[in-house]
């Protein structure tokens, strides 16, 4: 058993040991200087500025982004973004860091067991103390938590009472996807989907604005094509594999155009797929499907027909809007450098699944519940005796 | 896509009709109503034709459900604990089924003890929103995830038979 004594050791030890840690964290800065010396941790960002590439990169400080799953894709872009110098993020995870996660990055052997988003404030706030970091520990899909959720982008701004500038979404499932999206149809905020493959060899970011490009309900989500031969294919035992290298990728490729669309340059890509087996970057625009089952789009895409345009000549005259076939939901596919009319497949894309709907063929029986007189408490209490 | 057995079972399952999930207040009572229909029936047809495999009862709002399923293997009963929430966006997305004593156990679950489906679940759940129900995620999902991966986790000695009253380790 330990002594008193023995106790007393360590708290002077650790105390030594947090002290040291303290003197090498730096203090927090006021503004982002552009001179160019050593000590100051902005000056290469600034330098874009003068490269001409941004114009008032600072006004990166006034932008609140919200990065929703802080995994193999999450950690590392919630990483960029603080050494961005980003005004404030806010992290949502349910998750604890475990040494399965370690071929990632990020996140290091000693943080196993520690909350994701803890374990990353951490970090990151060690980084880059100017950074304003919030952590939501909780599942954003339970009915309970989707509340919380919703109040923490809608009054997530810099500003009081103002939303989120951005949502990421860096999780790796439907279900919490299906969660963001039904969040910023409501909402009516821009927002970004990213995803890898479950065999790790593709991804892909998604950008999302209400009513104006497709929400994630609008089809079936659209995936990199692998082109590897079902029947090669094996999911034997294991549920998903990871790679640093691919969720890295797909993480710099959500931050570019993160920077791109809060800073005003370049072009944001709408989609922007990666297939690592050929090292191909197809990318697609994807209008939103007026039948959506979401009625929050529908409201989103009335508005967005009703808002005055600008006028945007077409640059680019290989540029080929296509409506693939067999695409009943009515999905625009608009294609880059390829001449002819392109199909998904030749696009290096393709839904995961197709859209028909089952309802149509007589491939399920119909028998539906009768909806005869009974309350709901009768009902939960036969289901108990049964 | 849709084999012989699944269609069977399906037979067994009365569709639903109301899209709601639980945010939407009293279409989420009828929703309910159509779900416990469904599950009574799909029970009713299982104990019918001699294969009972599970029970399931859900907290007042209809939002956390929980019961037991288990398997029968060289004519021994295996029972676990079984748990979902319902998610914001159901029904477009199904339930995430927990086996939570199972977790860490098999590569084929995700953490908190989430079962791993199969890449035929999902689109054949889609195709059919709002038609399937909680009794359909059972079925299409539960059901077959138990027939592999139990019989293989007894072989390999990661779960034991236990004898009523025992608790799980
Ligand atoms: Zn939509």
């Amino acid at each position: 058993m330990a002594t008193a004594e023995d106790i007393q050791k360590q708290i002077e030890t650790l105390q030594i040991q947090l002290d040291s840690l303290k003197q090498n964290a730096r203090t927090k800065i006021d503004k982002m200087s552009s001179e160019v010396k050593d000590s100051n941790p902005y000056s290469r960002l600034m330098a874009l500025q003068r490269m001409g590439i941004v114009n008032d990169y600072e006004r990166i400080r006034t932008k609140s982004v919200a990065v929703v799953g802080v995994g193999g894709v999450g950690s590392v872009t919630a990483d960029m973004l603080t050494r961005c110098g980003i005004g404030k993020l806010i992290l949502f995870d349910y998750d604890k860091v475990e040494l399965a996660n370690m071929n990632r990055l990020f996140f290091t052997p000693d943080q196993a067991g520690l909350s994701k988003v803890d374990a990353a404030a951490k970090t990151l706030s060690f980084i880059n103390p100017d950074v304003e970091i919030l952590t939501n520990n909780y599942n954003i899909t339970t009915v309970e938590s989707f509340e919380k959720f919703l109040d923490a982008i809608r009054l997530g701004g810099i500003e009081k009472n103002t939303p989120v500038d951005l949502v990421l979404s860096c999780v790796d499932n439907f279900e919490a996807r299906m969660a963001i999206n039904t969040a910023c149809n409501e909402l009516n905020l821009n927002w970004f989907e990213s995803g890898v493959s479950e065999n790790a060899v593709s991804g892909h970011i998604q950008f999302i604005k209400p009513g104006e490009l497709a929400c994630f309900g609008c089809a079936p989500p659209l995936v990199v094509a692998e082109n590897i031969d079902e029947k090669t294919l094996k999911r034997e035992g294991v549920c998903a594999a990871s790679l640093p290298t691919t969720m890295g990728i797909v993480a710099g490729m959500l931050v570019q155009n993160t920077l791109k669309y809060l800073l005003n340059f370049g072009e944001v890509s709408n989609y922007l797929g990666y297939n690592a087996l050929i090292d191909f970057f197809p990318k697609m625009d994807l209008r939103p499907n007026p039948q959506c089952d979401d009625r929050w789009c529908l409201k989103r895409q009335k508005e967005f027909q009703a808002r005055p345009k600008v006028d945007i000549p077409i640059v680019d005259e290989k540029v080929t809007e296509i409506v693939h076939e067999t695409n009943e939901w009515g999905i625009e596919l608009v294609s880059e450098d390829v001449k002819e009319a392109p199909t998904v497949s030749s696009t290096g894309l393709k839904l995961a699944y197709d859209p028909i709907n089952e309802s149509k063929s007589n491939e399920i029986p119909e028998n539906q519940t009768t909806n005869d007189d009974v309350s709901l408490e009768e009902l939960m209490a036969q289901m108990k005796n049964i | 896509m849709v084999d012989e057995g699944t269609k069977k079972t399906l037979q067994s399952i009365p569709l639903l009709q109301t899209r709601a999930s639980p945010r939407d207040k009293d279409l989420w009572v009828q929703r309910l109503k159509e779900e416990f229909m469904a599950l009574i029936k799909y029970v009713q047809s299982n104990k019918a034709s001699d294969s009972d495999w599970f029970r399931l009862e859900s907290n007042k709002e209809g939002t956390k459900w929980f019961g037991k399923c288990w398997y029968v293997h060289n004519l021994l009963k295996y029972e676990f604990d079984v748990e979902f929430d319902i998610p914001v966006a159901y029904p477009t997305t199904a339930p995430e089924i927990a086996l939570p004593e199972l977790d860490g156990k098999t590569a084929k679950m995700y953490r908190g003890g989430k079962i791993c489906l199969t890449e035929h679940f999902k689109p054949l759940w889609s195709r059919n929103v709002p038609k399937f129900g909680i009794a359909h995620a059972m079925a299409l999902g539960l059901a077959p995830w138990l027939a592999v991966e139990i019989p293989d986790m007894i072989e390999k000695g990661i779960i034991t038979y236990k004898e009523k009253g025992e608790t799980s380790s």
